[in-house]
């Protein structure tokens, strides 16, 4: 759930965005290949009863079960449950986390002073965390809230430390020549260079929160669709729990693109995403 | 000798300031929820320095090491040959990052129903959810190894296992360690939570009995031992890729010096 911080910009899937390698328009084709040859393996191996209907279902019947589920209004009001605790969880995280990184990070002796502390504290799983959770909040949104915040939020503290701190000297030393105070400087000088940290952490982030925000409906019982997905399994409705369970990878893949989205539209400026310059 | 003592004060300084903070607020509260520092240490001791740790803490480690073993040695050979045929990545992308996108949390309650509740069914999910980030990356390391060596590997008919030895590897290292990385908090995660749906056995199991038996500052010792297995990995970790990408540390101080 962490990654090296300084590859993660760069590396944006390049083989996509260089038409002009031969045969490139192949694939997408292939890729939808993949997905249905996927769906026709599988639909193959429920019809030869390789393994019993009642632990694989047909995917036919999944995906008609998903489609109902898409014009069920009791489905949406688990989504946006869900999806309420994600998106209120990472907006806490990235804020506490930007702040404090940005402090973090421009001071040596703060720096130092937390290393110890941070690494000690990053590490341990923010899943220990749920025993806490429910005697604290019982379940309510806020147990999903504290393992959402505990999880995402060094990811993001990690990677504004890492950015505040590769500003480049000689761009610091000139906005002290040209007599930029304090606050212009980490507007002009540190948050254009940490922007591009800030946006990986970001991005990690919103993964990593949807999958706690699952986690702890599953886990703990908050509303939202780990709950629905607990309940098919004990109700013994297997289809249904397929079905969820593409919903929730259908989600997972949304949240990664919106993510990248931003990551581009905020550092369209950024030579890692512009594409017009030959280096 | 006087940068050992400001390096010690650093290390231990923050850690220290916050033990006695705690301590100082605890010490005359009547808190059911939070335990004073001697109370847990004295607790922790007394929880898991017996049976415990053979009946609980070495089965979880060693299920965790046995699916992040299989996860890392799968990973890396899927990654490596998806990424070295080209038709078979396009082929193979999307579906690839649909499954990664799924939470891997869901699949506990998918494969209790396929396998069972056991030990295989535990280590399955840790698999199941910490393959992936060494799969991807190995295949983007592979994909992106530098086109000069591959180049130079062809004229010299270097083919089959010692390509692989001392092309594809080495090159893709970087990359395999920080999907490792990842996959190492992920499947500390599966494994307490594979353990907290129906079993009777493990940490994740012992830490939710304590929580629905309000044995609170037994507790919070079991939230620290997961934190020092988090901690330990982790040291694990960074010891392990400082030894196997010393030469790419080396190679990065001099492209930054230059």
């Amino acid at each position: 759930m962490e990654s090296a911080p300084a590859r993660a910009v760069a590396r944006s899937e390049p083989g996509r965005r260089s038409p002009r390698r031969p045969g490139s328009g192949l694939g997408p084709l292939l890729g939808t290949a993949g997905i249905l040859g996927f769906l026709l393996l599988w639909e193959l191996v429920s019809l030869a009863g390789l393994v019993d209907t009642r632990f694989l279902p047909a995917p036919h019947t999944v995906l008609v079960r998903l489609v109902e589920y898409l014009r069920d209004l009791a489905f949406w009001r688990d989504v946006a449950d869900t999806m309420t605790a994600w998106a209120i969880g990472l907006t806490i995280s990235v804020v506490a986390a930007t702040v404090l990184g940005f402090a973090i990070g421009s001071s040596r002796f703060l720096e130092h002073a937390t290393r110890s502390t941070i690494e000690f504290l990053r590490p341990i799983p923010s899943v220990a965390l749920i025993p806490l959770a429910v005697i604290l909040f019982g379940v309510k949104i806020q147990s999903a809230l504290l393992l959402i915040v505990y999880a995402s939020f060094w990811q993001v503290l990690i990677q504004v430390i890492y950015g505040t701190k590769d500003v480049d000297p000689v761009a610091e030393a000139t906005a002290r020549s040209y007599g930029l105070n304090r606050w212009q400087r980490v507007r002009h000088v540190v948050w254009p260079t940490a922007l591009p940290y800030l946006m990986t952490g970001i991005r990690l982030a919103a993964t990593v929160a949807l999958v706690l925000a699952i986690t702890a409906e599953l886990i703990i019982g908050t509303p939202g669709l780990g709950k629905q997905i607990g309940l098919t399994q004990s109700t013994g409705d297997v289809v249904g729990m397929y079905a969820l369970i593409i919903a929730t990878g259908l989600i997972g893949v949304g949240i990664n693109f919106l993510a990248r989205l931003v990551e581009r539209k905020a550092l369209a400026w950024h030579t890692s995403i512009r594409t017009d310059l030959v280096t | 000798m006087s940068a050992f003592l400001r390096n010690t004060a650093f290390l231990l300084g923050l850690p220290l300031l916050l033990v006695l903070w705690w301590w100082w607020a605890t010490i005359d509260s009547t808190n059911f929820f939070v335990p004073t520092p001697g109370e847990l240490v004295t607790t922790f001791v007394d929880t898991w320095f017996g049976p415990r740790f053979w009946q609980d803490v070495l089965p979880s480690i060693g299920r965790l090491a046995a699916g992040l073993a299989l996860a890392i040695v799968l990973g890396v050979a899927f990654g490596i040959l998806i990424g070295s045929f080209k038709r078979l990545r396009q082929l193979l992308e999307p579906l690839l990052e649909f499954i990664r996108a799924v939470p891997p949390v869901v699949l506990v309650p998918l494969l209790m129903l396929l396998i069972g509740i056991n030990d295989l069914m535990k280590v399955v999910v840790i698999v199941s959810g910490a393959i992936w980030p060494i799969l991807l990356n190995t295949v983007e390391g592979v994909r992106a190894t530098d086109e000069v060596q591959r180049d130079t590997c062809a004229t010299y008919r270097i083919r089959g296992l010692n390509r692989l030895r001392y092309l594809t590897l080495p090159a893709a290292s970087p990359q395999i360690l920080a999907g490792v990385r990842q996959s190492l908090s992920i499947g500390l995660i599966l494994m307490v939570i594979s353990e907290m749906f129906g079993s009777s056995s493990g940490l994740g199991f012992t830490i939710v009995w304590f929580q629905r038996n309000f044995a609170i500052p037994e507790m919070w010792s079991g939230i620290l031992v997961l934190g020092l297995i988090g901690l330990g990995l982790s040291v694990i970790f960074r010891v392990v890729e400082r030894r196997i990408l010393r030469w790419y540390h080396g190679l990065r101080e001099v492209q930054r010096a230059s």
